[in-house]
């Protein structure tokens, strides 16, 4: 009924105009879009999650973004800077933008780069909380040239100077708007955070926190013929079946984000041909992550730390090879993940020039060359059935959050595992505290008091470098920097940290290539991480919408404005 | 009576306080983090700023303390100001409790999700009631009968099977199953932004209320028809009942005035001690629909570690529990004039 009178709507507009619908702004009526996280707040600098910085993006809009090959594109600018066109120095400190000259605000004022400047000034103030400072890590100043020039001065050089406003998370807010929101002042600004002015194809007329945003189309935007609709809306709430449901089933929503469900029951839904499932893979890697330290409870304060010493048995690379091999990862990402997943044995898969082949062997299962391996290196079967050197038997806590496919991946490494020889206790904690910085809670990611815990990790954009970075000797998780790090596996290796430290002073995209595989492939093989599945994201969409392109490098809804309605 | 009242109102200040206290201390004890649902992308350093611009860094009785005055006297100014459009002490710069996700008033959020949650929930209460009493008063009546069983059966199974079962339940056989085009038809997902302006709209409204109503009536009705029918049961055994038919009194009179007034006396004091529940949001049939009210906003306020928002909607609940108690009480004094408390 919504989809006639919206039809009916359009006609009319067609018909009082006289143009063609296709080059017509608004002539397709309404667009229903059901993200089953509620979005919380317009303004991604105060939240971080991907609901809200979604949300988000169809209003405020960064200097470039990337397509859904990963490739940048200029989007509120001419040309992407490069060393080559003279947009970044020679010494590699310094990046210019220059912004397309024309563009507007949706209040109708005009955009500058003296907004680009005050995003910056925003982000980067000290009291602000604001939740994607690491994009604008290492920038010293941001000052704008001339109206349309921004020239952004790094304090050191920068090879990869595009996470400043590049991507969904870095988007350009109005300096006029937000002027008096800065630094402890920022939350305060109910107003500003909730109908965000933006150069987007949308603008707010309606936010509900934590319900439903209303938009329609921004009048002032730089492309008169677009946005095809005229008013969208963006409603939240329920979960991710009964948001496929919604457009699959039902029929009454267009696009519907993050479909994470059973993989079966997702099929059966598009079977009734009212939309169609899409995916595309990013950079997320489901992954176990190995405890080189010891988890042992009677080390006390020492737990999982350098100073408690080696691991009883998971520093031998043999047990740690073994592990790896026991497991069919095809069967664990068909189980769990369907078409959102395949199997990978590689924590950094993507983008294409970054993946690495030598370690492809993984991917076959080899129980009995497992057991070979555990044999003769000297750990025999018990009496149990369990293996055991020297008195140290092969027994593994393995923990990860509380989500149905992780249970369902346990109890299917747990089974393969038993079959070499290996016991395993399975242990699941609550999302919130496993993901949770509690310092008092001893089940957090970062503590890892266990043998094994397995969770998917990922990066922004499409730069590997600072990802790369989160297995140096630096970043080992410790009493002393609060537990705060990103090395879960306590991996430190002196050749590791000097391949981390050579990207960062390399420019050259092939060689930066060459040391993000190097890197890769030699912390699988040793084995300090076991990667499973490489996962990518599931949306759907009504059949009677076009112009999706599923993108996980950037908003899913970065196209927005090319969206139209199918006849 | 008057006397009893105001000692009552009196004694629930300090229980009101002592349960914010306990609410407060709970949730900070509780192993939880507003940053545990960003994403990985975001550093650890990061989020340790986040935390501490949330004023998580402080001490927990100054933290306490804040929210009292936050809740106790600036928003309630706040609603003074904003009634008659005054600027009381220093309006400009007044702190009000905000919500740490969503970084506004949560006062602001409660009352915006009021009309959907006092629409459908409210709405599925009286519904309830309504279907509940007359099926009480005949399976009473009319003991071990095939409507009695009727009752019992239907009553049982609002009872046991959960809402998120019969709420999908609908939305597979009156959303899914049934054309789009057809009357039968009903929206799965609850619309807030819609306004009723004319009787095309209304309409609209009333569909779209329909299935979270019914489902939640089923469960309502399930509980109040057995208070009904045990305490109608209760009555019809008594003497006064025997007194009456043998003064020669209609059946109908003898069952409806005098049997039905003295067994609802138990039911008012049950229907008004389950007011509360109607404010706090039906959690489960609010996600099933997607009704985003109160009870809704809570649970996203759980899982989001949104303590703010959690404190002060929990304190709502216990105000209006604490509240709709002595109601009941003094209800009870009113309806049946043997109790006195005084």
């Amino acid at each position: 009924m919504k989809l006639k009178t919206a039809l009916l709507g359009a006609a009319t507009a067609v018909a009082l105009s006289g143009v063609t619908a296709q080059a017509e702004r608004g002539a397709d009526g309404h667009l229903n879009i059901i993200y089953w996280q509620a979005a919380s707040i317009l303004n991604p600098f105060l939240s971080g999650g991907t609901k809200d910085t979604e949300a988000s993006s169809m209003v405020i809009e960064p200097l470039a973004r990337y397509d859904e090959q990963g490739n940048m594109l200029p989007w509120l600018v001419d040309e992407i800077p490069t060393v080559a066109n003279g947009g970044i120095s020679e010494d590699l400190t310094t990046i210019t933008w220059k912004l397309t000259p024309g563009i507007k605000w949706s209040d109708g004022s005009d955009f500058t780069a003296a907004d680009v400047v005050f995003t910056g000034e925003y982000c980067m103030h000290p009291e602000g909380g604001c939740q994607q400072e690491s994009k604008f890590a290492g920038v010293k100043n941001v000052e704008a040239l001339d109206d349309l020039t921004v020239k952004i001065t790094f304090d050191g050089p920068k090879p990869f100077p595009y996470a400043p406003f590049v991507g969904v998370e870095s988007p350009i807010i109005q300096a006029a708007q937000f002027a008096n929101c800065l630094g402890a002042d920022a939350p305060n600004c109910t107003e500003a955070n909730f109908g965000p002015h933006g150069t987007g194809p949308f603008r707010v007329t309606e936010f509900k926190a934590n319900d439903v945003i209303s938009y329609e189309a921004n009048p002032h935007y730089r492309d008169p013929a677009k946005p095809a609709f005229a008013t969208a809306t963006f409603k939240g709430g329920g979960d991710a079946a009964a948001a496929a449901r919604s457009v699959l089933e039902t029929g009454e929503f267009d696009y519907a984000w993050n479909l994470q469900i059973d993989p079966t029951i997702l099929t059966q839904m598009a079977g009734a041909g009212k939309g169609t499932v899409v995916s595309s893979f990013g950079t997320s890697v489901e992954r176990l992550m190995v405890n080189l330290s010891n988890p042992d409870a009677a080390l006390g304060d020492k737990r999982s730390t350098l100073e408690g010493g080696p691991h009883p048995f998971l520093t031998d690379p043999i047990v740690r090879t073994a592990l790896s091999k026991a497991i069919d990862r095809a069967l664990v990402s068909e189980v769990g993940y369907g078409a959102a997943g395949k199997p990978t044995c590689n924590v950094l898969p993507a983008p294409a020039i970054y993946a690495s082949t030598a370690n492809d062997a993984c991917l076959g299962q080899d129980i009995a060359g497992a057991n070979a391996m555990l044999e003769g290196a000297g750990w025999v079967k018990g009496a149990d059935g369990i293996r055991a050197k020297d008195g140290v038997r092969l027994s593994i806590l393995y923990q990860t959050s509380t989500n149905a496919v992780r249970q369902d991946t346990q109890a299917l490494l747990k089974q393969w595992w038993s079959e070499i020889g290996v016991e395993t206790e399975l242990k699941n904690v609550d999302a919130g505290v496993f993901f949770g910085g509690d310092q008092s809670s001893p089940d957090t990611y970062q503590k890892l008091f266990a043998d094994i815990e397995m969770y998917t990790n990922n990066f922004a954009g499409t730069d590997p470098e600072a990802y790369m970075g989160n297995w140096v000797c630096d970043e080992i998780p410790m009493p002393s920097n609060n537990w705060l790090g990103s090395n879960m596996p306590r991996y430190c290796d002196p050749a590791y940290d000097a391949l981390a430290a050579k990207m960062g002073q390399t420019s050259a995209l092939e060689e930066r290539a060459e040391l993000a595989k190097a890197m890769n492939d030699m912390l699988m093989q040793a084995g300090a991480m076991i990667p499973l599945v490489h996962r990518g994201d599931v949306s759907a969409h009504s059949n009677t919408l076009n112009g999706v392109k599923m993108n996980s490098w950037d908003s899913e809804l970065w196209n927005v404005a090319d969206w139209t309605r199918a006849d | 009576m008057l006397n009893y009242t105001i000692r009552r109102l009196m004694f629930t200040i300090p229980v009101l306080l002592f349960i914010s206290f306990i609410i407060f201390l709970l949730l900070d004890l509780a192993p939880n983090d507003p940053t545990g649902n960003l994403p990985m992308t975001i550093p650890p350093e990061v989020r340790e700023k986040i935390r501490e611009s949330l004023g998580l860094g402080q001490p927990i009785h100054v933290r306490y303390f804040k929210w009292c005055v936050q809740f106790f006297v600036n928003e309630p100014l706040n609603i003074i100001d904003q009634m008659f459009g005054t600027c009381t002490w220093g309006c400009e710069d007044r702190l009000r409790v905000q919500s740490w996700a969503t970084r506004s008033p949560v006062v602001d959020l409660i009352v915006e999700r009021m009309p959907q949650t006092l629409w459908v929930v409210g709405m599925s209460y009286v519904v309830g009631i309504l279907i509940a009493i007359p099926i009480g008063v005949i399976s009473a009546y009319r003991q071990y009968s095939w409507f009695d069983q009727a009752g019992t059966f239907v009553s049982m199974v609002g009872f046991s099977v959960p809402t998120f079962f019969t709420g999908v339940l609908m939305i597979v056989i009156f959303s899914v199953m049934i054309p789009t085009d057809s009357w039968f038809w009903f929206p799965s997902i609850y619309d807030t932004t819609h306004k009723v302006t004319d009787l095309a709209s209304f309409g609209f409204q009333i569909r779209q209320m329909a299935m979270p109503v019914f489902v939640l009536a089923l469960y309502n009705a399930a509980q109040i028809s057995r208070f009904m029918r045990a305490s109608m049961l209760d009555n019809l055994n008594q003497d006064y009942v025997r007194t009456a038919r043998a003064k020669g009194m209609r059946e109908r009179v003898v069952l409806l005035v005098h049997v039905l007034r003295n067994s609802l006396i138990p039911v008012v004091t049950v229907i008004a001690l389950g007011v509360p529940q109607v404010f706090g949001g039906a959690i489960i049939t609010e996600q099933v629909f997607k009704v985003n009210g109160l009870g809704q906003l809570l649970i996203i306020g759980i899982q989001g570690a949104d303590i703010p928002l959690v404190q002060t909607l929990t304190f709502i609940f216990a105000v209006l529990i604490v509240l709709f108690n002595l109601i009941a009480d003094i209800l009870y004094g009113i309806l049946d004039p043997r109790i006195r408390y005084d």
